[in-house]
């Protein structure tokens, strides 16, 4: 009984809590508040970073990835990649 | 006195803010224990109530039947500031300057504010300003003549999001990058992980933390009783503004070990002495 309680007070101390939603929730808020750029803004300039490169390369759309990362506080960037084929049937093709 | 120079003129004082965006986190309490602490390790100490229109350091401090004259008083020449200045009941090394009541925050300007504390510093070692809330002009009449700047916070999304919004203003003023103190940590909340760690606000925040404040309810009773927490023998809480205060002065003090009350092995102790 005791040895029970005890197991579950040491495996509920592994588990992750709220803490952890709490912490993402954070850095996610934060990287929008320090750039002053609300995630629906920034989904839009997604779009049109891809509209813009789709009409000079054959860009993988599902595979493309535009994030926003933070090196530190007064310093953010924005990171992409964009995966294209070695063959690029979009060029030229304007 | 102030602290002497070698050459024998006394070093002027430091000006310490004391903000925190969001409202509640314990801004008043924070600027009440650090000002006794300071003044119970015999440093000449004031404390100035910037949140004019919402007085209440003095109430905190338990000085609030004392007050003849207000910062706005002192601002608009109707007092000396000699005279403004309450004496703490225990410590007559620690004095207040309280906010005015009836006026709001564009009675002061952020030059008015330099001016005074500018004055202040030739005779105090630390003048403590506790800054309203918000990120309006009260709070830029609290940053403008601060040497330094601590942002009280507590483990909680909202309260850290303003504090960032804060440290953001802090920094663009040349004022950062400022000092973190956590307050009302639940240690046993934070082990079972449903509250952000110390470590956690670390690394979101960026800022170095001076002090990890545990949750205490003797922070109410003292609030109650006007007898802030660093002056109860046995306040957790208490002592880690205690720590924090002579971090400020320099000394380089470990955190409190908050962990080691609730280890594993001493829960196991108390399950057993419990039984």
């Amino acid at each position: 009984m005791l040895m029970s309680k005890l197991l579950n007070r040491f495996l509920r101390r592994r588990r992750q809590g709220s803490s952890a939603t709490a912490k993402s929730r954070l850095h996610f808020v934060l990287q929008h508040d320090r750039i002053n750029l609300p995630p629906e803004r920034m989904d839009e300039m997604k779009r049109e970073i891809l509209a813009v490169l789709v009409r000079y390369l054959a860009v993988d759309r599902d595979r493309v990835e535009i994030a926003l990362e933070q090196r530190d506080r007064s310093h953010s960037q924005l990171v992409a990649e964009l995966p294209f084929p070695r063959d690029n049937p979009a060029h030229g093709g304007s | 006195m102030a602290e002497k120079l070698p050459g024998g003129e006394p070093a002027p004082g430091r000006v310490i803010t004391i903000s925190s965006g969001k409202g509640g986190v314990g801004k008043t309490t924070a600027t009440a224990n650090l000002g006794l602490a300071l003044a119970s390790l015999g440093k000449r100490v004031v404390v100035i109530d910037a949140d004019i229109g919402l007085r209440n350091l003095d109430v905190i401090l338990g000085l609030e039947n004392r007050i003849v004259y207000d910062l706005v008083d002192i601002i608009e020449g109707r007092s000396k500031l000699r005279q403004s200045m309450i004496r703490h009941k225990q410590y007559d090394n620690l004095f207040l300057i309280p906010a005015a009541q009836t006026r709001d925050k564009s009675a002061v300007s952020p030059e008015d504010m330099v001016r005074l504390t500018d004055e202040l510093r030739l005779d105090f070692d630390y003048v403590i300003i506790d800054s309203p809330a918000g990120i309006e002009r009260g709070f830029r009449n609290a940053l403008e003549p601060a040497d330094e700047v601590l942002i009280v916070t507590n483990p909680e999304v909202s309260a850290v999001r303003d504090a960032d919004r804060i440290i953001g203003i802090i920094e663009a003023a040349e004022k950062g990058p400022g000092k973190l103190i956590l307050n009302r940590i639940k240690i046993d909340m934070v082990n079972r992980g449903e509250m952000l760690s110390a470590d956690d606000v670390n690394d979101i925040l960026g800022l170095q933390i001076i002090g990890i404040i545990p949750e205490d309810e003797l922070v109410l009773s003292a609030s109650n009783s006007g007898v802030p927490v660093t002056l109860h023998a046995g306040s957790p809480a208490g002592l880690a503004f205690a720590n924090v205060a002579r971090r400020l002065t320099g000394e380089d003090l470990p955190f409190m070990n908050l962990q080691e009350k609730r280890s594993l092995l001493s829960r196991i102790m108390g399950f057993l002495q419990g039984a």
